[in-house]
């Protein structure tokens, strides 16, 4: 049967109340009397409170409370966005307290006050009094580990969060067996998710005495527990809302306001607070994503096979755990599906520093693993003298490639075709072979390509828990309501789940009313949008759930038309003839039957949880055309493709948006986002958007996207993932195709033009 | 306490009079006074163009204006694009080439469109990116937008 709904570019559900502006966010919520929260912040890297006096705080007019760490829980909680564990080994790092007495960071969390409006709330802040005992901070990895540094956590005994790895093959052999051994060391900074919506949260306690926090968060049911586990309180004591959210990209998926917030309320009598950060303060007091050093070995044979690869990462993670072990393990694990290595070593290490927290963003690790191993493979295809895309071709994985540690397999993989077209749009070897000619007498700006692969799971399984849940209830009109507690936070899982239901149920999508806010009172358990899971993991669960309703709902039409269930199916709201198609009576008929039948009256609903122990692994490339100014170290990206092999393509148009997105990201990661940090303070030195270079529509080309469909077998519609993995290759392929203009092989981004002004100069190009 | 003045104003073609507290952003004033929550917040320095508005037609970011400001002058948000339940054709061209994704910078962006459609009926691409390079998004919906802005220009 055709698919009326699924591959179609529906417009998303959410379109009209955000082109007018009646979208309401977190932000938007005005309640009567709303008080403020403001953060009183460390302005040290490592400190102690051995004083903090609030007398004058507390007396100024307006304030309704000063809080400490003497006032508030201070049990030991861990704030990354994963589900909960059974297993105590398998849970996330507890390092965190609400509100601290040892600061350790430039933005840690010592006081907080509640006051009637911002200006006495940030007056009052000016009146908390602290002494400081300053400590020596630690502000890199090599510091954070060389002999007798000073402890970040004094009670871990040690910096190091996690140096978990693991090993396929025996690398030794196989790298003596290797005709060739090549060695890189490659470096990525540390950037920020900026999502244009600060993080924002608001918390009173209800008629009943429960925490009810509404916040932009991407994992309302997980932020749940941690606020019962921050507060020690019983879980089901507090309500989290999950309304429009404006851009998340993993620091959502961590929970850094809410814990505050709700004993923020509890201090003034469950009076509604609200706790907005300012872009400042969001950029040192949320996440950030983990600069990581890695070194990377491989061992090729002679013809241009890959053997072994040993890959040893450095990882900072900041003052904080959040999620910086799993993403080091997450980064690790998901590229060795792209090339066929007879021996893998991998040897990550996450250490504590004194800088901001480090967490969760876009691709979880992969970004700063793949560029490393993206970058080396140029600079071992320009050793061997051959080109970098044919080295690639010679190693791509394939389908039935099963990965032996987590039992993943791949079902279905597009990557040769996905480069087979990336290389015809881009005229790879016309370009390549032209730009080489020229680049022999152009001395001034230098043309080059680049291409970079990657591949990427699907959800975390079997690292994470992967359950949905979904919930339909079937109206007197026939219409159906979508309950979800997956997370709608720009991505267009609420029409891609739309268009699931109606597909499946034979109804128009505008009989699909999703509800776009998760309440974690209302709404199905699911831990949420990461990993790139909702459309495969939940959509399994609405695929399922609107299975089962459809199943109940002939059940009824058997009773009313004496025919087998069978034999009857739905098609656009009617009971049809599953041959003919003739209509035999509009669904609505058979709605109003379930509701109102004064004998068997029993309105139809589904509830399903899926409990998905599969992973889906995804493919793509990238191909980059750079135009590099040799002499003011600026690079222009003429042209860029993503190819993405992620299955079946439920709405091609949202896909677009996505890979258009993640290529935006991408483009400032490689070419000039940074955030910078004094040398000797750790404090951070661009903390808004002027001095952070994000880029703008001036700096984002037009960016080419194609998609090589495959039939993902565990996916509900053939679907792997797709949110995070654009964002993956176009940093090595830029680097790449900048190698290729000039010669210069970077090693580290992002590659401002003051950083390859130095390397150019150092190369003699200037 | 702070001190306030009476302002008279037109907010989306209606006549208001209101107090404002000196010192308070038009910003603060058009989310908590007026309730137009459509004009967002996103960096309160002018680095983001989330909150932009148009006053007196002009596209400005309504943190970097004081209330006070507003006396005697005329107020565009968001909310007053729309007239009689129809959208304004750039809302309509943001829907059909999905300009947006968390639709947090929308507002801002349709607004500076709507001021640059207003200056220029058929803005070239750089027309376009420069009357832009002051709207910050961060889902990278900057190709859609472009798009968006050419379908809603006069051929």
């Amino acid at each position: 049967m055709a698919n009326s709904f699924i591959g179609k570019s529906l417009p998303r559900t959410d379109a009209l109340a955000k082109v007018t502006g009646k979208a309401k966010y977190t932000g938007d919520f005005i309640a009567r009397n709303m008080l403020v929260g403001k953060i009183l912040r460390s302005p040290y890297a490592h400190a102690k409170v051995k004083n903090i006096d609030v007398t004058k705080a507390k007396a100024l007019p307006g304030v309704e409370a000063v809080l400490t760490y003497r006032d508030v829980p201070q049990n030991v909680y861990a704030t990354a966005g994963h589900p909960y564990s059974l297993d105590p080994k398998h849970r996330d790092v507890a390092d965190k307290t609400i509100l601290t007495a040892k600061a350790r960071f430039v933005g840690d969390e010592i006081a907080a006050v509640v006051a009637v409006d911002e200006t006495t709330a940030v007056r009052a802040l000016k009146l908390i009094e602290v002494e400081y005992e300053i400590m020596e901070p630690v502000l890199s990895p090599e510091a954070a580990l060389a002999e007798g540094a000073p402890l970040v956590h004094e009670e871990r005994g040690s910096n190091i969060v996690s140096s978990a790895g693991y090993q396929i093959g025996d690398i030794d052999k196989v790298l003596q067996t290797a005709d060739y051994i090549f060695d890189d060391e490659m470096e990525t900074g540390i950037v920020q998710h900026c999502a244009m919506e600060n993080h924002v949260s608001y918390a009173y306690v209800d008629d009943d005495g429960r925490v009810v926090i509404v916040t932009s968060t991407q994992i309302p049911h997980i932020c749940r527990r941690i606020v019962g586990q921050a507060l020690g309180i019983p879980w089901g004591k507090v309500r989290i809302i999950k309304p429009y959210v404006g851009g998340g990209f993993g620091s959502k998926q961590d929970v850094c306001l809410e814990p505050l917030n709700a004993v923020m309320t509890m201090a003034v009598g469950g009076r509604p607070v609200k706790l907005e950060l300012s872009r400042e303060e969001n950029m040192i007091g949320t996440r950030t994503r983990h600069a990581v050093k890695i070194k990377i070995k491989t061992g090729v044979s002679k013809n241009g096979k890959l053997l072994g690869i040993k890959i040893d990462a450095v990882s900072n993670t900041g003052a904080y755990a959040s999620h910086g072990h799993s993403i080091m393990m997450a980064g690790g694990a998901k590229f060795k599906y792209l090339y066929v290595f007879e021996a893998i070593k991998y040897s990550p290490c996450t250490v504590y520093t004194n800088l901001p927290v480090a967490g969760a963003m876009r691709a979880y690790g992969s970004p700063q693993i793949v560029f490393a191993l993206e970058s080396h493979l140029d600079n071992v295809a320009r050793k061997l003298n051959i080109d970098p895309l044919e080295l690639r071709w010679k190693n791509f994985n394939k389908e039935g490639y099963l990965d032996p540690i987590t039992g993943n397999k791949i079902l279905s993989c597009g990557i040769k075709e996905c480069v087979q077209r990336g290389k015809e749009f881009l005229n790879w070897d016309e370009k390549k072979a032209l730009f080489a000619k020229e680049n022999e007498h152009e001395k001034n700006r230098c043309r080059g390509v680049g291409i970079a692969c990657f591949s990427y799971g699907t959800g975390t399984y079997p690292a994470g828990l992967e359950v949905a849940g979904a919930r339909i209830a079937l109206n007197q009109d026939g219409s159906v309501q979508l309950l979800a507690g997956a997370t709608e936070i720009g991505q267009g899982s609420d029409t891609v789940f739309t268009q699931m239901v109606a597909e499946t149920i034979g109804i128009p999508a505008n009989m699909v009313h999703m509800i776009s806010t998760q309440d974690t009172d209302v709404s199905p358990y699911d831990p949420g949008s990461f990993a790139s899971r909702q459309t495969y993991v939940t959509g399994m669960a609405i695929k399922k759930a609107s299975l089962e309703i459809k199943d109940k709902i002939l059940k009824v039409a058997q009773k009313m038309t004496d025919q087998p269930a069978a034999a009857l199916d739905i098609k656009n709201a009617n009971i049809v003839d599953r041959q003919s198609d003739m209509i035999i009576m509009p669904l609505s008929q058979v709605a109003l039957q379930s509701f109102y039948d004064p004998h068997a009256s029993s309105p139809i609903t589904s509830d399903v949880s899926h409990n998905a122990r599969v992973n889906a692994i995804s493919f793509g490339v990238t191909f980059a055309e750079v135009e590099v100014d040799i002499k003011t170290g600026q690079v222009e990206v003429k042209e860029i493709i993503n190819v993405h092999d992620s299955g079946k393509i439920i709405n091609r148009q949202l896909a677009e948006g996505q890979v258009h997105g993640g290529v935006s990201m991408a483009l400032g990661y490689a070419l000039s986002e940074q955030m910078l940090f004094e040398e000797k303070t750790g404090r951070l030195l661009n903390n808004n958007f002027l001095d952070y270079k994000l880029p703008t529509i001036l700096d984002t080309p037009d960016i080419s996207v194609d998609f090589v469909e495959t039939d993902e077998p565990t996916g509900p519609y053939g679907n792997k993932s797709l949110g995070e993995p654009p964002t993956i290759s176009p940093a090595p392929a830029i680097r790449n195709a900048i190698l290729d203009a000039t010669g210069v092989a970077f090693n580290r981004i992002p590659i401002r033009p003051q950083y390859a002004f130095e390397e150019f100069k150092a190369a003699g190009l200037i | 306490m702070s001190e306030k003045v009476n302002i008279n104003f037109s907010v989306n073609g209606d006549q208001e009079t209101r107090e404002a507290v000196v010192g308070q952003t038009l910003l603060k004033f058009i989310r908590d006074e007026l309730h137009l929550t459509g004009t967002k917040e996103g960096c309160e320095i002018g680095e983001c163009g989330a909150c932009i508005v148009l006053l007196n037609g002009k596209p400005v970011n309504s943190c970097m204006v004081l209330a006070v400001e507003l006396d005697g002058q005329e107020l565009v948000t968001i909310e007053g694009l729309a007239k009689n339940g129809e959208l304004d054709r750039i809302q309509q061209a943001f829907i059909d080439h999905a300009a947006f994704q968390c639709g947090y910078c929308t507002p801002g962006m349709i607004i500076s469109a709507r001021a640059l459609l207003d200056r220029k009926p058929s803005p070239t691409d750089e027309d376009i990116n420069e009357a832009l390079s002051g709207n910050l998004c961060r889902c990278g919906a900057y190709q859609e937008i472009r798009e968006a802005i050419k379908a809603s220009s006069k051929k």
